[in-house]
């Protein structure tokens, strides 16, 4: 899968540990002139890539190969899982390369981040920190070739240019195809980085050109594409396995002799407890081993297992909403405060109190987790679509008392990912019954049941929010109490607190100029495995803040795009370490601060191309919400019909985006399609409960997401367009999300004069 | 038994109340019609018996013998499915991919019944097919695209 076809372009060059030492060497700050990626030595503080595990690589002889056939080989060692990447991270190499497309392959890097620099895909960051990489090993390869190139010609390498698959030396108008420099090339050392010629942006050919189609789409549209779920190998078994429907709990005693009775079935295997916190560890539970899954799924069913629940067998929704408003109302850990809230309380002429839910929610990739795994002479091989390829391989060598570097982790395509895959668990499964099995291949598939009740789950949460009203509308007070159970619960012992990169997901990081703010945080515990879910905490705070800036632009009887102009006001660039953000996504505040202009500006676009104010037929109405996430701004307005018995529908939606320069604005704008209609499906639909400590979801009859005719009927698509590539990148895969909810709502509340302030809205407009 | 899948007669060895894409997938190896749901809940198992989109998750391999069983591997063989197949890459269709050889299967039944269908025919037959990653406004486009094209040809 990672072999790399033909001859190797270059044959060393530095590697970054080298490069890290002799830049270490000179001590002090050092800058890599002229690129984004900033190394700085001991003691200072580092961001984006460089504050990642194993930061970047930038080498070409790793992540590409030219044929003696022309054909180009790029790896993309960042996992595909619908946002583009395998296109997305090969352009920006074939661009900088001066590669024609059409002769471009992409193969899938294994984990291995010693080599690739970082491959945990997620926070919508791949773009943002290997963008600068990829131009560096493209230039590097592209300046080799024509290195060969002119030395073949005798002439200096100043009259030669790299053209399109080509050197041209445009003096004699002679030329050499890559395929035919590419043996000379190898053997040349990489040229040092700070002797790089980029390209001008003028000069890209399909960087923000779209002009590129998708790597894998041929192979999709044929069914050749190959995802976790599809590995085959030879002698492989199949297996299933019934997991604790309780965290925390675990087998107390099972019978298989009905399972094992059936034809085809091989074993029957417990899979060990283990102690919390939850981590990435497989659920204590049985598996069944048989020919096919058919019959391992069958058997699986003629288990009789008895559980014992554990602590968290009380686990009830309804119960713990109650909890989570009672907390709720009672002050919590301060985490920002300016002015005082209190005293600006008691002067407000109108005050406002909303409290807003949101239930925890089920990732539903339409691949489930599966993956396949064998051991030949003490060597782990495993086949995972997993956004982690180093974790699960650490995580596999822990589980099977392996070294690292007996473990290989080949990454497939991801059948969806949102977060789930991020979290290795199936893979361990899978590596845990090979081992158990001597070493057979063996493929674990979760079916929908497993995915929907074993998922980690996106949190619940309840947001408070008051606000006091001056004479004239203003807010002049505001307070937000943020109550959900953490992520960080899957790794520590019964943490209360949302972390700092869940503070930085829209709570603390408020854009609003309010002279009276106090944003809390009080203690929620977890009783699920909670996780990571596309755009994290930012669906939850975003829900709140966009929701209730509409309810006080009502109350102030003003228009909700003017009122939320003004809570953000002037255009400005705020250090997030003002608003008490520590984290902002692990960025410099330098180069990332929170740009109110830009904010602004996504507002004014949305509502613009939307025709905010235009007259609407009767239960028709508009709705706006905006959001700052990944570095990127965000604003939708969505258009809702609701019918006499409360059935919404969507006939347009206007969203206007600016991530910054785009680099492939074809899958930003399927990422953004994507988004408006899983913020749709959240909104209207899917919510996992719990009752005795089980999910009372199994599969899309009562865990549903949005269909076809659900889906909005327009998407307009607003791309702040960007000539200044000196702006840094913003994130992409996520951000698209947080607004669709509260603009819903927003626009629901137009339509009928209901507000919404719980989700699922499910059946609360019926009778309405 | 004995299954006639992409014009090829196969002979598959299974119980017979084996779900036709267990019998697919690990069987056959034709790994390209997708588990979902298990239920015929979300199309991503969709292959087309006789002409008909069915779930293949849900029909045994004992109703399937003696009848005609087209996959993803072998639609792109009939004019629709190949047009299809043309206007998914066309459009950038896909995200992750994994719910497209049935949405692929599912459109190319409803363009041989409805050559030139309408939004709310799309709607329809598409109902059962989700997309979690929501490529619905390209899938539309697609079809009619599709629709188009096919509709020129003849």
């Amino acid at each position: 899968m990672s072999a790399l076809p033909g001859l190797f372009v270059g044959s060393g060059g530095i590697s970054r540990r080298e490069f890290l030492a002799s830049l270490s060497a000179l001590g002090g700050l050092v800058l890599v002139a002229g690129l984004p990626g900033v190394i700085r030595a001991e003691g200072i503080e580092k961001y984006g890539a460089d504050a990642m595990p194993h930061g970047w690589s930038d080498d070409p002889v790793t992540f590409l190969a030219i044929g003696e056939d022309g054909l180009v080989t790029i790896v993309v060692h960042r996992a595909e899982m619908g946002q583009g990447v395998r296109t997305g991270m090969a352009l920006i190499i074939a661009d900088e390369l001066e590669a024609d497309w059409s002769k471009v392959r992409v193969t899938q890097a294994p984990a291995d981040e010693a080599k690739y620099g970082n491959q945990d895909t997620d926070g919508s960051r791949s773009t943002r920190h290997f963008f600068a990489p990829m131009r560096r090993c493209g230039a590097a390869a592209r300046t080799m070739l024509e290195q060969a190139a002119a030395a073949q010609w005798g002439v200096p390498v100043s009259e030669v240019h790299a053209d399109h698959h080509e050197v041209v030396h445009g003096k004699s108008g002679r030329r050499l195809g890559y395929g035919a420099l590419a043996g000379a090339a190898g053997k040349l050392p990489v040229p040092p980085r700070d002797s790089l010629r980029l390209k001008e942006p003028a000069q890209f050919r399909y960087i923000g050109t779209g002009k590129t189609g998708l790597a894998d789409g041929p192979d999709i549209a044929a069914g050749r594409a190959r995802y976790g779920i599809d590995v085959r190998l030879e002698g492989m078994l199949y297996a299933v396995v019934a997991r604790t429907p309780v965290l925390g709990g675990k087998v107390a005693r099972f019978d298989a002799a009905e399972a094992l009775a059936i034809p085809g079935v091989v074993r029957v295997l417990e899979i060990p407890s283990t102690a919390p916190p939850a981590k990435f560890q497989p659920l204590s539970g049985v598996a069944v081993v048989a020919g096919d899954t058919w019959t391992a799924m069958k058997a699986r069913k003629a288990l009789k297992i008895e559980w014992e629940d554990g602590a968290h067998g009380s686990y009830d929704s309804v119960a713990y909403r109650g909890e989570l408003e009672q907390v709720a109302r009672k002050p919590g850990t301060l985490l920002r405060e300016e002015g005082n809230f209190g005293a600006a309380m008691a002067e407000a002429t109108r005050k406002v109190e909303a409290e807003y839910y949101l239930p925890h929610i089920a990732h539903a990739t339409m691949e489930p987790p599966a993956a396949t795994a064998r051991i030949v002479e003490g060597r782990c091989e495993v086949w995972a679509p997993t956004q982690a390829p180093q974790v699960t391989r650490e995580d596999i060598a822990a589980q099977l008392g392996m070294e690292f570097d007996d473990v290989t982790v080949h990454v497939t395509l991801l059948g969806g990912g949102f977060g789930r895959k991020s979290k290795p668990d199936f893979a361990i499964e899978a590596a845990f019954l090979s081992q158990q099995l001597g070493g057979r291949p063996v493929k674990v598939t979760w079916t929908r049941e497993d995915d929907l009740q074993h998922d980690y789950y996106h949190t619940v949460s309840m947001e408070h929010l008051e606000a006091g009203l001056d004479a004239q509308g203003r807010a002049v007070a505001w307070l937000h109490r943020s109550v959900a159970p953490t992520i960080v619960a899957i790794f520590a012992p019964d943490p209360k607190h949302q972390a700092p990169f869940e503070q930085g997901m829209g709570l603390v990081n408020l854009p609003f100029r309010i002279p009276n703010v106090r944003i809390e945080n009080p203690e929620a515990a977890a009783h699920t495995r909670i996780g990571w879910f596309r755009s994290v905490s930012n669906v939850p705070h975003a829900f709140a803040v966009q929701s209730f800036a509409a309810e006080l632009a009502a109350a102030a009887g003003r228009d909700h795009r003017d009122y939320l102009l003004e809570l953000i006001s002037p255009p400005r660039r705020i250090d997030p370490a003002s608003l008490q953000d520590s984290w902002n996504y692990g960025e410099s505040p330098q180069r990332y601060p929170v740009d109110t202009g830009r904010l602004r500006r996504v507002i004014e676009t949305a509502t613009r191309e939307a025709g905010w104010g235009r007259e609407l037929p009767r239960g028709r109405g508009l709705g706006l919400a905006a959001h700052y996430s990944f570095l990127s701004y965000t604003a939708a307005v969505i258009e809702v019909a609701v019918s006499g018995q409360g059935e919404v529908t969507i006939p347009r939606v206007d969203v206007a985006f600016d991530c910054g320069p785009q680099i492939d604005p074809d899958r930003i704008r399927s990422q953004l399609e994507g988004a408006v209609i899983m913020g749709v499906g959240l909104a209207m639909l899917g919510e996992i409960t719990f009752k005795d400590g089980r999910v009372q979801q199994d599969n899309f009859h009562n865990y549903q997401v949005t269909r076809m005719a659900e889906s909005p009927r327009e998407i307009r698509l607003h791309l702040l367009p960007t000539d200044d590539w000196s702006v840094p990148l913003g994130g992409v895969g996520e951000p698209g999300l947080p607004p669709i909810a509260p603009a819903l709502c927003n626009a629901i509340f137009a339509a009928t004069g209901k507000r919404i302030r719980s989700l699922p809205i499910g059946a609360q407009l019926s009778g309405a | 038994m004995e299954l006639t899948i992409n014009g090829e007669t196969l002979q598959v060895t299974a119980a017979d109340d084996t779900p036709l894409l267990w019998a697919l997938r690990d069987h056959l190896g034709m790994t390209g019609t997708k588990f979902g749901c298990g239920m015929g809940l979300c199309g991503a198992c969709t292959v087309h018996v006789d002409g008909e989109a069915v779930r293949s998750c849900v029909t045994p391999i004992s109703a399937a013998t003696g009848k005609q069983i087209v996959t993803i591997e072998g639609v792109g063989a009939t004019p629709a499915g190949k047009t299809l197949q043309e206007m998914w890459v066309a459009l950038n269709v896909p995200q992750c991919g994994y719910c497209q050889p049935g949405q692929i299967m599912s459109a190319a039944a409803l363009l041989r019944s409805n050559p030139k269908p309408s939004d709310a025919d799309i709607d329809a037959a598409m109902q059962g097919n989700i997309c979690r990653c929501g490529t619905y406004p390209r899938i539309r486009a697609a079809i009619h695209q599709g629709a188009e094209q096919l509709g020129e040809k003849s």
